[in-house]
């Protein structure tokens, strides 16, 4: 018999503080903030605790742009490229921050020191462009910010 | 010394946590408020005097000596005497950016908790008469009557009932939410405790998209602190995971069941049949946010402002490519032209303002032609476009247009639930057609094709997000059309 990786036990035990279907979301981002991300070996616990179907467990991580199903780089950069950010120069930054990063949008580095991804809005809207790195909210980014933050992350 | 510096997630990103550790270095005494809501002159300090506050701002974190001495160069005084506060009516943004967002000692100081105690000692039945001749209308765009809804929720049989507050506040350009629940959740937190008496709901989720983490934390630490003063009404935070779909309603309540954010077909409403079946009231921030100064100052106070069938005031959002971007709570009536020119000062760049996209994604782009556009929900249906959120996004003449109608039906091609096909197949073939018009292929037929498309996914769609995309796509070709190159752009072909 194949032994059973031993995540999916902390996974059963994040479970048992939810016992309705509703629990299914909460549940996630607590596998996510546990692993980084949210393995698909995970599926079949996390289905049996809240007694839903595998599908339905499948079903709900694709669905949510926020969920990963394969880990992402050491450090993460969430760039807004919303409305209001590409009325502040958005898109000239995007181009900027795949060439500096050397990460195409929506990927993460082969190194595995980065993720890039796009986020619409995190409602800093007078100040962008905006970005979430690592969790820490960054605007009015310029080239010259870029730089700065680009060789921090690539350091 | 004691000084005030916001924690608000904009102030943050513009390095108020570094200019608030080093005052704190500097050996002064530092309250994290929200912000006031003007971000020109964010990261700012205030200190506080004798004679009140004296603001500083912008402030770099290297500056505060200067600060601290009276010398800064950014020196404003009282900051509530600059012409973007003085000319604001602050009814639900009263309180924000002064207090300490997580102290009931002053919330309660700055009239907190009255509207509660006033409803709570009245029968249902008249609190919600209250909001219903207040004319306040749902503030998440829709601007249907909260009295209404509130009646519904309270006439339907029910074991069970909940009091629903949508905090997915994704349209770009908006920002009040966020700013509200960082600045003073002790607000939203009454508004729903009202509404919860009104209807004989016990129980209350507030739904949070998960780009907002300082609003997450703010609101779970401030629904621990209030939980004794609300009870038996209880709270919690549910937070969401990135689906923009998730602000509509329906997919909403299907997101809090541990559901894909999916949207139903209506009815049956959420007021008879919401959250697990339950009768619910789903309601926006604002909107929750609104309802402590009714009950507090009477309905006739909140409806003594306003313009037409639009009552009470707006906490509008000047965002994007504007000089005093910020948040600009007025009554409604105001006009396009005196936010972006008077209050807004124009583009930040410098350059003409050339378009005004009100009401997010899924707003109407406006040329300055129309400008004399009032702030009013009739108003700007009838001129094919909406007012939403109230987020009014500014773009200088280097904006493309046709970029931007492109962008419109490839945003709800990535956020489309996929239930309905004019929303989910629709968006997709909309960025197909753009594409072509944008290569120049067959211009004239690509354009009647799109306006042909955009009719199906109005017409067709089951919910705002597909029904009302085609209002930024139509808005630029029709005010724009000399950035769609040679396509005629006149309206559909026979």
């Amino acid at each position: 018999m194949k032994t059973e990786d031993p995540r999916i036990g902390r996974v059963r035990a994040l479970a048992a503080a939810y016992h309705a279907p509703d629990g299914l979301l909460p549940l996630l981002h607590d596998v996510q903030a546990a692993f980084g991300h949210i393995d698909d070996i995970f599926v079949p616990a996390i289905a049996e605790a809240l007694n839903l179907s595998r599908a339905e467990v499948h079903g709900v991580i694709t669905f949510y742009h926020d969920f990963r199903r394969v880990p992402a780089g050491r450090h993460v950069v969430r760039l807004c490229r919303a409305e209001a950010c590409q009325a502040r120069g958005a898109r000239a930054i995007e181009a900027a921050a795949v060439e500096r990063l050397g990460v195409a949008m929506g990927a993460t580095r082969a190194d595995g020191a980065v993720t890039l991804e796009p986020v619409y809005c995190l409602g800093m809207c007078a100040t962008g462009p905006n970005a979430l790195v690592d969790g820490v909210p960054v605007s009015r980014i310029d080239g010259a910010r870029l730089d700065r933050l680009a060789a921090e992350i690539l350091a | 010394m004691r000084a005030f510096v916001s924690r608000d997630m904009a102030s943050v990103g513009l390095g108020a946590d570094e200019v608030a550790a080093a005052l704190i270095a500097a050996g002064v005494e530092v309250v994290r408020t929200g912000s006031r809501g003007l971000f020109r002159i964010e990261p700012l300090v205030e200190i506080e005097t004798p004679d009140g506050r004296v603001g500083c701002g912008p402030v770099a974190a290297d500056e505060v000596a200067a600060v601290i001495d009276g010398t800064h160069r950014n020196r404003i005084g009282d900051v509530a005497k600059l012409p973007f506060f003085a000319s604001q009516q602050r009814f639900t943004f009263a309180r924000c950016g002064i207090v300490d967002p997580l102290s009931l000692a002053d919330y309660a100081a700055h009239g907190g908790w009255i509207g509660l105690d006033r409803a709570r000692r009245a029968p249902p039945a008249e609190v919600v008469a209250m909001v219903r001749e207040s004319g306040l209308r749902g503030r998440g765009g829709a601007g249907f009557s909260t009295g209404i809804k509130w009646q519904t929720a309270l006439d339907a049989p029910g074991d069970a009932k909940f009091i629903v507050c949508n905090a997915d506040e994704g349209d770009s350009g908006t920002f009040a939410d966020r700013m509200l629940m960082e600045g003073d959740p002790f607000c939203l937190i009454e508004g729903m405790a009202i509404a919860g008496h009104a209807v004989g709901a016990a129980r209350g989720y507030v739904y949070i998209r998960s780009e907002y983490p300082f609003a997450i934390e703010t609101m779970r630490a401030a629904i621990a602190l209030a939980a004794e003063r609300i009870a038996p009404f209880a709270l919690e935070v549910r937070v969401g995971a990135g689906a923009y779909v998730c602000g509509e309603e329906t997919a909403l309540l299907d997101s809090i069941e541990g559901k894909r954010g999916q949207v139903r077909a209506k009815p049956p409403l959420p007021a008879i049949a919401g959250l697990f079946g339950k009768p619910t009231v789903i309601n926006n921030v604002l909107t929750l946010a609104a309802v402590p100064f009714i009950l507090a100052n009477g309905a006739e106070a909140y409806a003594a402002i306003g313009f037409g069938r639009s009552r009470g005031t707006m906490p509008v959002q000047l965002a994007g490519n504007v000089r005093n971007g910020g948040l600009y709570e007025i009554g409604f009536g105001v006009t396009l032209g005196e936010l972006v020119d008077d209050v807004g000062g124009g583009t930040e760049s410098g350059r003409p303002v050339r378009a005004v996209q009100v009401g997010g994604p899924l707003g109407a782009y406006f040329p300055a032609s129309m400008f004399d556009l009032p702030f009013d929900y009739e108003a700007f249906a009838a001129a094919g476009g909406l007012i939403g959120h109230a987020g009014v996004t500014v773009f200088d003449d280097g904006v493309d247009m046709m970029r931007m109608a492109r962008f419109a039906m490839e945003f709800c091609a990535a956020e489309s639930c996929g239930k309905c096909t004019p929303c989910r197949i629709g968006s997709t073939r909309g960025v197909e057609t753009l594409d072509r018009i944008i290569a120049g292929d067959r211009p004239d037929e690509n354009v009647a094709l799109l306006r042909d498309l955009c009719d199906t996914m109005r017409h067709g769609s089951l919910c705002a997000l597909g029904g009302f995309t085609p209002f930024p796509v139509l808005s630029a070709l029709d005010h724009f059309g000399e950035d769609f190159g040679a396509a005629d752009i006149a309206g559909p072909v026979e």
